[in-house]
């Protein structure tokens, strides 16, 4: 990933930055222009908590290249209090004990190393509740 | 069409010329009005692209406009779409609608397809596209009590199928056995739960119903066309068991042709994973929402049931070249409301329905058609 890209999403993946929406209080993460719910315009800041619920998952056997060393690893669909649903993956536990229900909390971790450069990117994954 | 598998002697515009050719010999056309060219990703693929004028180009067509489409997975039955808009419209009389993917020469696949999910949202984070129906899967698993035995005889059912096509990639019947215990690509789907790396071009031509005869004397009608878009990231649909594009994709095209799914006697739907085939059948309409799972087993949607389903062997079976399946399926119904199906003919098929989809939803398109 280029490195404005890359610059460009550190709101969302450094400081977990979503937006709620005035008109209908739906919470988009990351931060959109339009709400997908009412298009709302009229957004306010939100820090979302680092805890989250499992809603589906998978443990991945046959990953992308960047994440070879990794698998299996498990990756989820998780929700958090303030409604925000994104994919993260869990770690720091069995792959296969993560599953739809569980709670984790959300940790600063190193995602990727990309390409031949090797480039560290950072993001949150899950891992089991305190 | 060509024959669909890992056709390594075959470049993408070889492919297109023999499929193109093949429908403009079969109709008796010497000239075109315009042509689509659906593909997901002849840039990624192969590093090529404008695609419509290379294609026309080798047919020997310079001259005539060519498009390229492209709907990730759904790229093939969007140039459908678009081809049968233009001849609505009264624009043009001839036109070509094709689908092609080279997906076999040397590219990484699982990256090249990750690029039909949210690159910023998912795949960054490591998810695949089996990663993603997995999850689909693991929700209708919990939510609606699906089995991994139910998901394994979507792939029993389309293998069976599949080995009476003459152009599938994989004419092998397989057991549920045999892909319960195939290796595990992404839990709970393996590897016989996914549909294969596949080359292959399908090219259809369309007119106006009155210039049909011009060409053969058994048309197929089109009355119905829905296209409907869907949220890109998987997390960000309420209930991630359901592809609500597939559901509005269907509704619109029923609306058009003044029908229901009950009056639809073979139906092509879009079975890149197993879970796909049971969500897809449930949107349209086919079976109750959240009632897919047993479809497949207990011969419902199998040739004899109540609504075959993937009688060409669906994308299991025949193959996945992505931007050409939307063709192929539509070639499946054409087949079978003709009655030339041979084997896997459905016994007096009057309507078909097509449904054809890009990255994990997010985009469907769907037709129906009629025997004339």
């Amino acid at each position: 990933m280029p490195s404005p890209r890359y610059a460009r999403e550190i709101p969302t993946r450094y400081r977990l930055e979503a937006a709620r929406c005035g008109g209908c209080g739906k919470v988009t993460y990351p931060a959109r222009r339009i709400c997908p719910s009412c298009r709302g315009v009229d957004f306010e800041k939100v820090t979302l908590s680092r805890k989250a619920k499992v809603i589906t998952s998978t443990v991945v056997h046959v990953p992308p290249d960047d994440f070879l060393m990794e698998a299996p690893y498990a990756m989820a669909v998780v929700e958090t209090p303030e409604g925000a649903r994104f994919m993260t993956q869990v770690v720091d536990c069995d792959p296969s004990t993560v599953l739809p229900g569980m709670d984790v909390d959300l940790e600063f971790r190193l995602i990727r190393k990309e390409g031949n450069s090797g480039i560290l990117c950072y993001g949150h994954k899950g891992v089991p509740a305190a | 069409m060509t024959r669909f598998g890992e056709l390594w002697k075959y470049s993408l515009r070889d492919m297109f010329v023999e499929a193109a050719s093949g429908a403009l010999q079969d109709a008796g056309a010497d000239r075109l009005d315009s042509i689509y060219v659906g593909c997901m990703s002849g840039g990624q693929f192969v590093g090529q692209e404008h695609l419509g004028p290379l294609m026309a180009d080798h047919l020997g067509m310079t001259g005539v406009p060519a498009t390229h489409v492209e709907s990730a997975c759904a790229s093939g039955g969007v140039a459908l779409r678009q081809a049968f808009m233009e001849v609505a419209s009264g624009m043009s009389d001839v036109v070509l609608a094709a689908g092609i993917e080279k997906m076999n020469d040397g590219a990484d696949v699982t990256n090249v397809l990750a690029t039909a999910a949210d690159q910023e949202t998912e795949v960054y984070y490591g998810v695949t596209f089996p990663g993603l129906y997995a999850m689909i899967a693991r929700a209708h698993m919990e939510t609606y009590g699906t089995t991994e035995e139910d998901l394994a005889w979507v792939a029993v059912k389309n293998h069976k199928q599949g080995a009476l096509n003459e152009k599938a990639q994989f004419r092998r019947e397989v057991t549920p056995d045999e892909v319960m215990s195939s290796s595990i690509v992404s839990e709970p789907l393996r590897l016989l739960h996914c549909s294969p790396v596949t080359d292959g071009a399908a090219a259809v031509l369309l007119c106006p119903l009155e210039m049909a005869k011009e060409f053969t004397d058994a048309p197929v009608k089109i009355v119905g066309s829905g296209m409907a878009t869907g949220s890109m990231a998987l997390a960000d649909r309420e209930d991630p068991a359901f592809l609500d594009s597939v559901a509005k994709s269907g509704e619109k095209a029923y609306k058009m042709a003044g029908i229901g799914p009950r009056d639809v006697n073979v139906a092509e739907v879009h079975d890149c994973f197993t879970i796909a085939e049971i969500c897809c059948t449930e949107a349209l309409g086919f079976v109750e929402k959240g009632k897919g799972g047993p479809a497949a087993k207990e011969g419902f949607t199998a040739l004899g049931g109540c609504i075959p389903v993937n009688t060409s062997g669906g994308l299991k079976s025949k193959g996945h070249p992505v931007g050409a399946t939307g063709i192929a399926q539509t070639i499946e119904i054409f087949r079978q409301l003709r009655g030339e199906a041979g084997a896997r003919q459905v016994e007096n098929a009057r309507i078909g329905l097509a449904q054809n989809m890009g990255g994990s939803g997010a985009s469907s398109v769907v037709h129906i058609f009629e025997g004339v």
